[in-house]
């Protein structure tokens, strides 16, 4: 069954209160910051810090990499582009799954707490194990299956077709929605979560793949695609504002329509 | 994902493969859905109209085969419609295989038996029950 209480190697305990930046900083905003390290074998813990939010970049990630640069350099985070496009930076900040780069601390009251994606294992800090995750989406076949010989170059397609990819095909596999979804929590083992099952619903309509019915014989599977319960959390959660329950849905329905 | 078992990540994933199921057991809850909408109102109000009415009423009232057609409609598409969602509640949340199966399998038994109960319990009635 369902566990509701956390091991007790995993109870979070109160860390250390990192020293202020300065006594004139006027504007500091307090982080409160998920702490675990794999080496030492102690519990997780929530340590504070403090930002000068005068002398720091208006998103979390540049308190982070404030914090991580001036304060406490042991502070464990992924991030790459700063600007929303590599999907490294997701974690759960103020109680929702986002990017912390495109995460501007003032849409935040008071202190900002941060933890990693939730239901999944941490490898250090803020840093989730996404090995799984990555492996769900590959066994989508990520990528344009043919089966005619030609053209040998591009393949070609209407600019009504081409549309029907957008809001599909911004996914930068962060995480966030897979990571939101209760399903996924409970079933992730089986269940393929809505990041993985929005890119297979990018190929399914993609005028040019000739494996449409492979691909859905795939999808086929009370627990491969049927976990999803409609909850929408990943909708809501997605930093990139896309809909991986409405991809789902459409999916569903090509499940019905090829039937009768 | 760190383990011993020296299986592939896309192993782990692929598991046993596609079920090449689903669509029927989705097809069938929305459609028991969509018929329980007026079956479940016509039941209710049927019933209400018998409530403190005593044993006799109650009879009269089954005995009108309309009646009775709503009520045995009423119990089957329901206890087909809750089999259907219990299966999804215990494929959610019950992980031991052993005891996932032995729920799935008393879930079909048990709405399957209580329907037969409710659907001969309401025929009796509409035939002439008048013991």
């Amino acid at each position: 069954m369902v566990e509701l209480a956390l091991p007790k190697n995993s109870r979070i305990r109160t860390g250390k209160t990192w020293p202020k930046p300065s006594a004139e900083a006027e504007n500091l905003r307090e982080f409160r910051i998920y702490r675990w390290d794999p080496d030492t074998g102690d519990n997780p813990r929530i340590d504070t810090y403090f930002v000068d939010q005068d002398d720091c970049g208006p998103m979390v990630l540049d308190a982070l990499i404030k914090i991580k640069n001036e304060c406490d350099p042991t502070l464990t985070f992924r991030r790459s582009c700063r600007e929303g496009i590599c999907g490294s930076c997701s974690m759960n900040v103020d109680g929702g799954n986002t990017l912390a780069c495109i995460k501007g601390m003032a849409d935040i009251k008071g202190r900002i707490r941060i933890y990693p994606l939730p239901h999944l294992p941490v490898v250090k800090d803020l840093v989730p194990d996404l090995t799984h995750f990555y492996a769900q989406h590959a066994s989508v076949m990520p990528w344009l299956e043919t089966k005619t010989n030609e053209p040998q170059g591009e393949w070609k397609q209407s600019t009504g077709d081409r549309r029907k990819l957008d809001g599909l095909y911004e996914c930068v596999m962060c995480a966030c929605c897979s990571a939101s979804c209760p399903s996924y929590w409970w079933n992730s083992d089986r269940y393929l979560g809505p990041a993985a099952l929005l890119h297979a619903y990018r190929w399914l309509i993609d005028s040019r793949d000739e494996s449409t019915g492979e691909r859905l014989d795939d999808l086929e599977d009370p627990f491969k695609l049927y976990r999803c319960h409609t909850i929408l959390n990943c909708a809501q959660t997605c930093p990139k504002g896309l809909n991986p329950a409405k991809a789902i849905a459409e999916i569903k329905k090509m499940m019905v329509e090829r039937k009768f | 994902m760190a383990s011993s078992s020296f299986r592939t990540d896309y192993n782990r994933v692929a598991g046993l493969g596609s079920a090449r199921e689903g669509a029927g057991h989705w097809w069938a809850q929305r459609l028991t859905a969509i018929a329980l909408i007026p079956l479940s109102i016509a039941f209710v109000f049927l019933f209400g109209s018998t409530l403190g009415e005593g044993r006799e009423a109650a009879i009269e009232t089954f005995g009108h085969p309309l009646a009775a057609l709503t009520a045995i409609l009423f119990i089957a598409v329901g206890f087909s419609h809750l089999q259907l969602g219990l299966r999804i509640v215990i494929e959610d949340y019950v992980h031991g295989r052993k005891l996932a199966f032995t729920l799935l399998i008393l879930n079909v038994l048990l709405c399957w038996g209580l329907a037969a109960v409710g659907v001969f319990s309401v025929a009796r009635i509409a035939f002439g029950y008048a013991g």
